[in-house]
């Protein structure tokens, strides 16, 4: 089959960024380290352009003889996904400037990896979704150890790469099995031998069942989950961040593409398998930091209880269960990025410090990034009025609306768990004397990215509606 | 009837003050000099606000009035909806008061951290105040909950020696509660499409099974917000360790929020449900008066007696709720708001020997009637309200209760009149070991009486519990038509159920 024009219309974005990024790279080899300035603000600009190019102008269909799907929802995703990339580029800078790793690499890498995230968004067939997935995941462990010299970083990134392969695997046995039994790799052709009879046998549940635990590996959800705190405590804390952003965003959005697409015919078969996934993330989320001194990992196990209410409103497997998740991650999003913007101001004599108590005495010292950190906490940790609330609001409206009754219920008990650790994080900002102080917080980027997002979350209440509003249209690019 | 959006104006100009007091900036003095001006100016005028809301109430509608809409999530169909009935108007009074009151209580008491004080008490407010005025129900989880975050700073940073372990039993507690209400009133837009109150009030019409459960969700939400026993072992700690200001609203208005949401919501919404329970309630509110106000006989902390009394005289709340009559439910709801009066003067006055002292130790004092006359005087006074002199305001609602009681179950009016006696015993106990007898510790020596600004809080506290003790018509006939709706829907609803279960 020919390759029309459609095509590349529809792809324009990932091709501009693919070939932006390629240039990029050219120009840093040829200029070397004094590049990396400029690099780092082209690719963030590249990025949000791309960002752009999604709805300017929007054009939705298959591309590549269905490989490749645009619609409300892939759109949407890709957009959240770039725009979390381009505002983790510049956090990163004054990190990577202090320890002497601040090089062209970083942007760019960041830049693959975004484009491996869109490509796993788009995919329409398990082929592409591969494709996308590893070019996302080898971009990923390069960064986990980009700070090399660094025993912890390079540690997490083995890791990360170890763990993150036998995932794949997983995923390719799944990917096989369905191949096999349902004769092809596209989600059409898949969905159609499902509804055709081949629901029933057993290789195709077992090759789900495989395909689900490859993706539950890269959204991090409980039983899959082993890596995240230790790769979020040993990445550079700008790299945790994008972390626990972007590539959560994108893995999220595949993993809904595939349940709710080919996968659609054998609902009762997952439902069952996301809803033990989500209560068990949403449990160990919550227990498992309660004691958590690193405020990185206590940050790990928080992305793993808010991975368990995102899965609660895939569960549901409804309009309104994609809905309340797109709604979830925007919200997410503001509040990590916010909450890793403080994380990486904290300094104490110029140096990165990442333990709960180092926040000691901070309402006093500095009430301003206090008083941000603590609206995030508190929206992290669901108390209306603040954004973190509605989240949890629409995630639980379509759990009960699916008659998810337990599940909801042992949700919200886990979020009450869950408040006592970023209440811990108040504690030591308010209740307890400062040891010694933090350093000040300097203007700069991250200053503002807290501050920005504190504020977002703190008004949320006053207009939830167009957020909504623009949940549910992209909600409807699954349910046309 | 005013045109203009009263109701939005009292709940949302302490906003006004707060929003002042974040940005004031300059030498500490000052900034702490305008937060606490600010502060008491806007509490004020959010106060003589809502005197117009009282002025203006139409007292002969069962209905609500001052009604506002806005869509706030249209496509969820959940919006802005405020609006009050003679049920919810005091309680929006008695936040509105109190606010002032706390206020000027803390004026010397809190010297660190003012401008976070005041913006945590003015947000508090509004809180409380749109709590009440909320007519939708996602609106009013809003506040309801909203309610932790502010009460949750007061208590960890302005407490005492165990503030933070109280601060988190609190927000624990009471959050876990709330969220099991959240599923429910989730579970009720699942039902009827929409939050709104009064639409739900026509609309819904529940299987007694759903009714069950949803009544067990609100049930623990608002049982712990009263609370009721056994589910009280946050008050104590909370009461104790927060500062002055703290207890006192804690006292006065955040318990009473468990008795309006009952009223409001758990009667109204589930009726089959609540006659069902309506025992267990009673059993709960017996054991809790006994028992509390045994424990409180033996309190060795001031705060820890008058806490332990609250929760006694919350038992008298919940069973006139629960009896569902109009003397009762009238009467639980005037004890609520004396109670709301009375303890909070009674946490005021135990503010005023500790902002001296610093110890709540009863044992540590004694004979203060030789030094402090007029403190002995407005001690007593609230004391004797408390435990139900005729004339003052505690006797209306005990006396009330118990008669709409008797008339439904005489044992549980037998038991629960056991407290009058009780209520006497600890709180003239109490009353002895303060301020009577001889002056023989040597702290208390230079001891020194009420000032003018203690007198000026006090003033208007004890003026209101006269009022309401002598002419209770003011307050009981603006709330009757509504708690006759109130009574009239739930009877027609149980006979509904009952005829409907009668055909097979």
């Amino acid at each position: 089959m020919p390759i029309g024009l459609e095509s590349w219309t529809l792809a324009r974005p990932e091709i501009f960024l693919a070939a932006v990024t390629a240039l990029l790279l050219v120009y840093g080899v040829l200029r070397g380290e004094e590049s990396t300035r400029f690099v780092a603000a082209a690719t963030t600009v590249a990025l949000l352009v791309t960002a752009l190019l999604i709805f300017i102008p929007y054009r939705q269909g298959t591309a590549f003889a269905s490989l490749f799907v645009v619609d409300r929802l892939t759109g949407t995703m890709k957009a959240l996904t770039l725009v979390g990339a381009a505002i983790a580029i510049p956090m990163s800078q004054s990190y990577f400037e202090r320890v002497k790793v601040w090089r062209f690499e970083y942007p760019l890498l960041v830049a693959l990896s975004s484009l491996g995230m869109m490509l796993m968004i788009s995919a329409n067939d398990l082929m592409s979704l591969y494709v996308g997935l590893e070019l996302q995941s080898l971009a990923l462990y390069v960064i986990a150890a980009f700070q090399r010299d660094s025993v912890r970083s390079t540690e997490a990134g083995i890791k990360y790469f170890v763990l993150g392969s036998v995932a794949s695997g997983m995923l390719l046995f799944g990917a096989s099995l369905i191949y096999g039994f349902c004769g092809g790799t596209a989600f059409v052709q898949i969905s159609r031998a499902l509804l055709d009879g081949k629901a029933g046998e057993l290789g195709t549940v077992i090759g789900l069942v495989f395909v689900v635990a490859g993706l539950a590996f890269k959204i991090a959800a409980v039983p899959f989950h082993m890596w995240t705190p230790d790769v979020y405590e040993g990445a550079p804390t700008p790299v945790t961040a994008f972390f626990a952003i972007s590539p959560k965003i994108a893995a999220l959005s595949l993993t809904v593409s595939v349940l709710m697409g080919p996968f659609k015919p054998l609902f009762a078969e997952w439902q069952q398998i996301i809803i033990v996934v989500s209560v068990l993330s949403m449990a160990l989320g919550a227990f498992a930091a309660l004691r958590q001194p690193n405020i990185k990992r206590l940050m790990a196990y928080s992305s793993i209880s808010n991975v368990g209410y995102i899965l609660l409103g895939v569960a549901s497997g409804t309009e309104k269960g994609i809905q309340a998740m797109v709604f979830y991650l925007v919200i997410y999003t503001v509040m990590t990025l916010g909450t890793f913007a403080i994380i990486l101001l904290m300094k104490r004599r110029d140096v990165m410090v990442e333990n709960v108590s180092d926040l000691a005495g901070l309402g006093r010292t500095q009430p301003m990034m206090a008083f941000a950190m603590m609206i995030l906490m508190f929206s992290l940790a669901g108390i209306p009025p603040l954004a973190g609330f509605w989240a949890k609001l629409y995630i639980f409206m379509a759990a009960i609306e699916a008659q998810l009754f337990w599940p909801a219920v042992l949700g919200v008990l886990a979020s009450v768990v869950a408040s006592y650790y970023y209440l811990r994080i108040v504690r030591a900002m308010y209740f307890d004397e400062p040891a010694e102080g933090l350093d000040r917080m300097t203007f700069g980027v991250n200053r503002a990215v807290a501050i920005a997002a504190a504020l977002l979350v703190a008004v949320f209440s006053l207009a939830p509606q167009p957020l909504s509003l623009a949940a549910a249209a992209a909600a409807k690019g699954l349910f046309p | 009837m005013s045109s203009w959006p009263i109701l939005s104006l009292v709940t949302f100009l302490p906003l006004v003050g707060a929003l002042f007091c974040l940005v004031v900036n300059g030498p500490k003095e000052a900034v702490d000099r305008n937060c606490r001006s600010a502060a008491l100016i806007t509490s004020l005028v959010t106060f003589v606000l809502s005197l117009v809301l009282w002025a203006d109430f139409d007292i002969a509608k069962p209905g609500f009035q001052f009604e506002e809409k806005l869509a706030w999530i249209p496509s969820l169909n959940i919006g802005y909806h405020m609006g009050i009935d003679g049920i919810s108007l005091f309680f929006v009074l008695l936040s509105t008061l109190l606010t002032p009151i706390c206020i000027l209580s803390s004026w010397e008491a809190i010297q660190n951290h003012v401008k976070e004080y005041m913006i945590a008490f003015l947000v508090l407010e509004t809180f409380m105040v749109g709590m009440f005025c909320a007519l939708d129900l996602a609106l009013f989880y809003v506040f309801f909950e909203g309610v932790l975050i502010p009460m949750f700073l007061i208590i960890g940073v302005w407490g005492g020696k165990r503030r933070v372990y109280a601060a988190f039993k609190f927000f624990l507690y009471t959050l876990l509660g709330s969220v099991l209400m959240l599923l429910a009133i989730i579970a009720i837009y699942w039902q009827i499409g929409t939050t709104d109150l009064p639409t739900a009030f026509e609309k819904l019409s529940l299987p007694f099974r759903w009714q069950f459960w949803l009544w067990l969700a609100f049930f623990a939400s608002f049982a712990v917000k009263i609370p009721m026993w056994p589910v009280h072992t946050w008050l104590p700690d909370a009461h104790v360790e927060a500062p002055t200001a703290g207890s006192v609203i804690l006292a006065a208005v955040l318990l009473k929020m468990g008795g309006y949401g009952f009223i409001r919501f758990a009667v109204t919404l589930m009726p089959e449900a609540t006659q069902y329970f309506a025992p267990l309630i009673f059993g709960l509110s017996v054991v809790a008066i006994i028992y509390t106000s045994l424990v409180a006989l033996v309190q060795e902390d001031m705060k820890k007696l008058i806490a332990y009394s609250s929760i006694a005289h919350m038992g008298f709340v919940t069973i006139g709720i629960y009896v569902m009559n109009m003397q009762a439910v009238q009467g639980s709801i005037f004890q609520m708001l004396s109670h709301g009066i009375v303890s909070a003067a009674l946490f005021l006055c135990v503010g005023v020997i500790y902002d001296r002292m610093h110890t709540r130790e009863i044992a540590a004092y004694g004979g203060l009637v030789h030094r402090m006359p007029r403190y002995a005087f407005v001690f007593l006074f609230f004391t004797l309200a408390s435990l139900g002199l005729p004339g003052l305001s505690g006797f209306v609602g005990e006396f009330l209760v118990i008669v709409g009681t008797f008339k439904a179950n005489t044992w549980v009016a037998f038991l629960a009149t056991t407290a009058l006696i009780t209520g006497a015993a600890y709180a003239l106990w109490l009353y002895r070991r303060i301020i009577f007898g001889e002056l023989t510790k040597s702290s208390l020596k230079a001891i020194l009486d009420m000032n003018r600004r203690e007198i000026a809080v006090f003033l208007p506290l004890v003026l209101i519990t006269l009022w309401m003790g002598v002419y209770p018509a003011s307050f009981l006939d603006p709330m009757a038509p509504a708690v006759d709706k109130l009574i009239g829907d739930y009877n027609a609803a149980i006979k509904l159920a009952h005829t409907a279960s009668a055909k097979p």
